[in-house]
């Protein structure tokens, strides 16, 4: 931490899936890199008292190989599972997909659903953070220069909860996500649901959470999707509502918000259907 | 500069280079060590013809800096064949006409050794996506598949592999 | 896979590839392979504007860099005439090649080269470029064709006037040159038609996208003698435009081909060759240069962004009876689209007795167009076969049926002017139709489309030498780059003749001061040309050893024969000689065994595929999907089926890359957004079903196993056999590519 805050042209890194392209492509070289892999803390999985513990530079990897993790949040483990192709997943990291604060990163959008904290340290100490505080923009963090993501702190599921991601890409692998759609479920007994948590990729500056769908999903059972429920309607209003997307490269305004619909029904349904398939 | 002494296994032997510091693994290989059968692409990792496996892992050495491979385990395309025999990728390569200029060969065969590691008779969809990261622009990836399929059956037939050495 | 006709030892079979063993060790060495001890290295500084004025280049902080040994910009390369010299796809002017490789006093696209550096490092190369002072003056762009056939366009050449006019324009223009092609009578085709279609298409630029970036190492002596180490395809044609843009001789410049990691057109022309020949000239020390992806992107050929307005009318009967075709290319910063072969294959599948068609070569701020597979051909398939596809629909006619019903056979007059000769295209016809894809059954969201295209082949000047080693070994010796297997196909050829094992014969690419002259590996020549080539020279050989046989035996050459690699006494007075003994032997009955043959063969056979695409839509997201593609297409003879196989497969991908995915993409500036395989969305292997092939043989009467060139063609109906697909699926016709899923779900939304 030392070093880094009297370094400004200072890098962390851990899967340097980004910043070794930026340096290629004419970005200062650092005047220090510091390779998080080295830390203890940012390669391990614990689950314990309640919570997960999940290393902030282990490649997703190994965490789409971990079964446990992969039982436990099989949206997550999905989000990860989408950055890149193999020779990707066995660099990149959930630290560094968040760090890199892109509004597009696979994983951000099941780390939010999911509640999860970053523990991050810097010269003040550990302190934690919300994984939807950590982005601020387009490439922009509320970290400071000495600080790091060392791992991530997310409740363990309850019984009767599940969760799901599910991306758009124009082809079947190596694209950024044109859209992206993480959903949280928690049901009860009868499998009605309780709890809902949907967020958004790509849609808006950062990724954004519906909040208002826990409110349209509470007390139903979420069957496939028929288009005859009227709920899906009002939850694609609430989708629309939270985007702001852009027109770009990889797709237009419009296109982005009619697709957010879409994905964002089909996790929810993904999700409903695992967290019934835990009672 | 001041340039970073590096150890590392590469292909089963202990050596040791020097590199910068935000010199590639990619550059390091084929510029220090002059192992040039690994391939530059795009220098982006979104080619794969500069795919190695470290430790164990398939990576592109295009987005690994060079000084993190010290007392790590690098395997290239140099180190696939033994002294006197392919590897049975390789036999399957060149049987199955899997590939044309030949460039994106040794990045795909180390794709296809890591996916063949971790899962020895894979789908031909496993097979498409344990190869998605690597482009091939002249094959249509058809003869690709194929022999990375054949090589999967060569592999767990005793009787072909006898056949093969 | 396909079966082939036997009846030959070697023309037919699937040997392992002669270069193979290297490919899958990684010993091959492609153009960035090379180095020399002490090499500097060299990088190019490019224009961020599109269009733009050069009031003033300062190098002086940039020379005084620390590690720099020569800088080079526009003012370092002569200017030479305007003068047309020939390319393997196509005419190539000198002075605009030179104007493409430094930029003089304009600026023309977003990557034109502005400078070159040379330095000991690539660090200290590319920090000296940063350091230039290039003061520019903002010209108005011109992004679209649209824009820049409009009357009031900025002309990016205030000295191009169009060509092709039926009155010669006063102005300057973008319009480089109009094509024109009619024949018979339209009103009176118009009149007969019973329907008539007419539609209008777009296409975005799009890459070649070889894996491998352009790379060269030169190294020019003190006596002004280079030697050039690059990947092309075609390394006697770099040796003459290098040279030419120089002002050099070419006799003083030696060009030794890597292996080429693809080219498909795209590495017939020049753009780092001469700045690091030049570089190593001033710096007194060789030189290597490597494009980065994006300045492959950014810099190098992609191939024409169109617009096309086709019109088809056709009798009751399905009787094609008149046609339209308006079409206009883009050629980037330069004149030269592929135009041409447009106009000349929009039509050419079909016996259509009144036509029209109507090209345009148009200049615009984007990088200069170079040959992309079948140049010119995919693009104006696209569009007519989407029209025959609407015909067939409007008459009640199976499309395969109403193409065969049009199809042009042996003895036709093609719309562009030749009779054709010995052609396939019934047959592939007949093939597709009669494949069980054909009429394999499909769910919900899917569709089937199909569509045919044609392909010229090429010929071109060919110098082959086939030797005999001392143990009876061959050698095969080419002068063009082997980019997908011709090494194998010629090894077989030679093996066929000759009698030996295909694998006693090494094929071989020699550099430009090792054999005479060949033109580039293009037009799918080189299996048909270089074969012929091949051929004479072991039947030369073989006559040769006959008469050293008769020699020997003291008989008359008639009672000797070649069999089976041996020379056999017709009487049996004398036991055979084997191709050993007769090498061995050589320097007492002659000297060495050696052939070669220079030739330029007309009659390289024209290329037919139809191919069969399945798709599935889904109506939630516009993406597309391919489930199942067949390629039909007629080799001639398959020499070695496995590589016959490949390009198929591999044409049809690329087409469906450029049918689904594949764009230039531009913001408002005309800069490149996507010049990364990122967002360049080339097909990944997770993308695509086999490719099943089926390969036609009708042989080419013109090459002694009936070769037709094959590299091409596969690529030219992807784009329509998709569309048509996506409307079979969907009821939507397609009429811009790519069709991406924004695209597919705006027409889906279109209800």
């Amino acid at each position: 931490m030392e070093l880094l805050s009297a370094n400004p042209g200072a890098a962390v890194f851990a899967g340097a899936t980004d910043l070794i392209p930026q340096i290629q492509a004419g970005r200062p070289e650092p005047t220090l890199a510091v390779d998080l892999k080295r830390i203890p803390e940012t390669g391990r999985i614990e689950n314990s008292g309640g919570f997960w513990r999940v290393g902030a530079a282990i490649p997703a990897a190994v965490l789409t190989a971990h079964a446990g993790l992969s039982a436990a949040f099989p949206g997550l483990v999905e989000g990860a599972g989408l950055i890149g192709s193999d020779q990707i997943q066995g660099r990149a990291t959930l630290g560094g997909n968040l760090c890199n604060a892109s509004p597009a990163a696979d994983s951000v959008p099941p780390l939010v659903a999911l509640g999860a904290e970053a523990i991050i340290v810097g010269r003040g100490g550990e302190r934690s953070a919300q994984v939807s505080e950590v982005v601020i923009g387009p490439s922009a963090t509320s970290l400071d220069q000495s600080e790091f993501i060392t791992e991530f702190r997310i409740p363990a599921p309850s019984r009767g909860s599940s969760d799901a991601y599910e991306r758009f890409i124009p082809r079947t692998e190596m694209d950024i996500a044109v859209v992206g759609a993480a959903a949280r479920i928690r049901v009860d007994g009868d499998g009605r649901c309780e709890e809902a948590a949907v967020v958004l990729a790509a849609v808006a500056p950062t990724v954004v959470e519906v909040s208002a769908a826990s409110g349209i999903l509470e007390g139903r059972v979420i069957p496939h999707y028929s288009g005859r429920d009227a709920f899906w309607d009002e939850l694609g209003e609430a989708v629309v509502a939270c985007c702001n997307p852009i027109d770009d490269k990889r797709g237009t305004a419009e296109y982005r918000r009619k697709v957010a619909q879409v994905l964002a029904r089909r996790t929810v349904v993904t999700a409903a259907r695992r967290a019934r398939e835990t009672l | 500069m001041s340039r970073t002494h590096v150890t590392c296994v590469l292909n089963g032997d202990e050596i040791d280079f020097l590199c910068n510091d935000y010199q590639t693994l990619l550059s390091a290989l084929r510029d220090e060590l002059g192992m040039i059968g690994t391939k530059e692409g795009c220098g982006t990792g979104d080619c794969g013809a500069c795919s190695v496996i470290l430790d164990g892992q398939l990576v592109c050495s295009c987005l690994v800096f060079a000084p993190e491979v010290e007392g790590r385990r690098v395997e290239t395309i140099e180190g696939l064949a033994e002294v006197d025999h392919l590897h049975p990728l390789q036999d399957s390569f060149l049987e199955g006409a899997a590939f044309q200029c030949g460039v994106c060969t040794p990045g795909f065969l180390m794709a296809a050794k890591a996916l063949l590691d971790r899962n020895p008779s894979p789908t031909e969809t496993e097979v498409r996506y344990g190869v998605a990261g690597n482009l091939c622009r002249c094959t249509g990836y058809d003869k690709i598949v194929r022999s990375i399929l054949d090589a999967a059956a060569r592999m767990s037939d005793p009787e072909r592999q006898k056949e093969a050495t | 896979m396909t079966t082939t006709r036997t009846g030959y030892k070697w023309v037919g079979t699937r040997p392992v590839r002669h270069d193979g063993l290297d490919k899958v060790t990684g010993r091959a060495r492609f153009g960035a392979d090379y180095a020399t001890a002490g090499m500097l290295h060299g990088v190019v500084l490019r224009s961020p504007h599109v269009h733009a004025r050069i009031l003033s280049i300062d190098l002086t902080e940039a020379a005084a860099m620390p590690g720099v040994k020569a800088i080079i910009t526009g003012a370092d390369l002569p200017d030479i005439p305007d003068e047309t010299g020939t390319g393997s796809e196509g005419g190539i002017n000198f002075r605009d090649l030179s104007r493409n490789i430094l930029a003089r006093d304009k600026v023309l696209y977003e990557g034109h080269p502005v400078a070159a550096v040379a330095a000991v490092t690539l660090r200290a190369a590319q920090r000296a470029a940063e350091a230039i002072e290039v003061d520019y003056e903002i010209l108005p762009a011109v992004l679209s064709l649209e824009e820049a056939m409009e009357d009031d366009a900025p002309v990016l050449h205030d000295d191009l006037f169009t060509l092709g006019l039926d009155s010669p324009p006063d102005r300057p223009s973008n319009i480089s040159r109009r094509r024109v092609i009619a024949r018979g009578d339209l009103d009176a085709g118009w009149e007969e038609a019973d329907v008539v279609v007419e539609r209008e298409y777009t296409t975005k630029a799009v890459h070649q996208g070889y894996i491998e970036p352009h790379a060269v190492v030169a190294e020019t002596g003190e006596d002004g003698r280079s030697t050039l180490w690059c990947s092309s395809q075609g390394h006697f044609a770099m040796r003459t435009y290098t040279t030419k843009v120089l002002g050099w001789e070419p006799g003083d410049m030696k060009v030794i081909p890597a292996e080429i990691g693809g080219g498909f057109g795209g590495k017939t022309t020049i753009y780092l060759e001469p700045l690091a020949a030049l570089l190593s000239r001033r710096a007194g020390r060789a030189v290597k240069m490597v494009m980065t992806r994006s300045e492959v992107f950014r810099a190098t050929g992609p191939t024409s962004g169109s617009v096309m307005r086709i019109k088809m009318g056709a009798r009751r009967d399905g009787k094609l009876v008149a046609a339209t075709a308006w079409m206009a290319y883009e050629a980037g910063a330069f004149p030269g689209s592929p135009i041409g072969p447009g106009v000349m294959t929009v039509l050419a599948c079909y016996d259509i007795p009144n036509v029209l068609i109507e090209g345009y070569d148009v200049v615009l701020n984007k990088p200069k167009v170079a040959a992309y597979r079948a140049p010119g051909a995919p693009m104006a398939a696209f569009a007519a076969e989407s029209v025959v596809d609407e015909l067939a629909e409007e008459l009640g006619i199976d499309p395969i049926e109403l193409r065969l019903r049009n199809a042009v056979t042996e003895g036709v007059r093609a719309v562009y002017g030749p009779k054709y000769r010995k052609i396939g295209f019934v047959e592939t016809l007949e093939e597709a139709r009669d494949h069980p894809h054909y009429s394999a059954p499909l769910g919900p969201w899917q569709g089937r489309g199909v569509a045919s295209g044609y392909w010229f082949n090429f010929g071109g000047e060919t110098t082959a030498t086939v030797s005999i080693n001392e143990d009876g070994t061959a050698v095969v010796m080419s002068g063009c780059p082997d980019i997908g297997g011709t090494r194998a196909a010629l090894a077989q050829m030679a093996a066929e003749e000759l009698g030996i094992d295909v694998h006693r014969i090494e094929p071989v690419v020699a550099d430009t001061h090792s054999i005479g002259y060949n033109d580039m590996t293009g037009g799918s020549r080189v299996a048909f040309a270089v074969g012929i080539a091949v051929v004479d020279a072991s039947r030369q050989l073989i006559e040769d050893m006959c008469s050293r046989a008769a020699l020997i035996w003291d008989v008359p050459r008639e009672e000797v024969e070649w069999v089976d690699g041996r020379a056999q006494s017709v009487t049996g007075a004398s036991a055979p000689l084997t191709l050993e003994e007769l090498a061995s032997g050589a320097g007492a009955t002659g000297g060495p065994l050696s052939a070669t043959v220079t030739v330029n063969p007309r009659g390289a056979g024209a290329g037919f595929s139809t191919q069969i695409c399945d798709v599935e839509v889904d109506p939630d997201t516009g993406l597309v999907t391919v489930l199942r593609y067949t390629v039909v297409q007629d080799a001639g003879r398959a020499i070695h089926p496995d590589y016959v196989e490949g390009q198929m497969q591999g044409g049809a991908v690329q087409g469906i890359g450029w049918a689904l995915n594949e764009e230039y993409i531009f913001d408002r500036n005309g800069v490149m957004e996507n010049p990364g395989f990122l967002d360049y969305r080339m097909p990944v292997a997770s993308d695509l079903p086999m490719i099943d092939t089926v390969i036609v043989e009708v042989p080419n009467p013109d090459h002694p196993y009936g070769v037709r060139g094959v590299g091409e063609t596969g690529i030219i109906p992807p784009m329509a056999a998709v569309a048509n697909a996506v409307y079979a699926a969907t009821g939507k016709r397609m009429q811009d590519l790519p069709m991406s899923p924004v695209r597919v779900l705006e027409a889906l939304s279109g209800d």
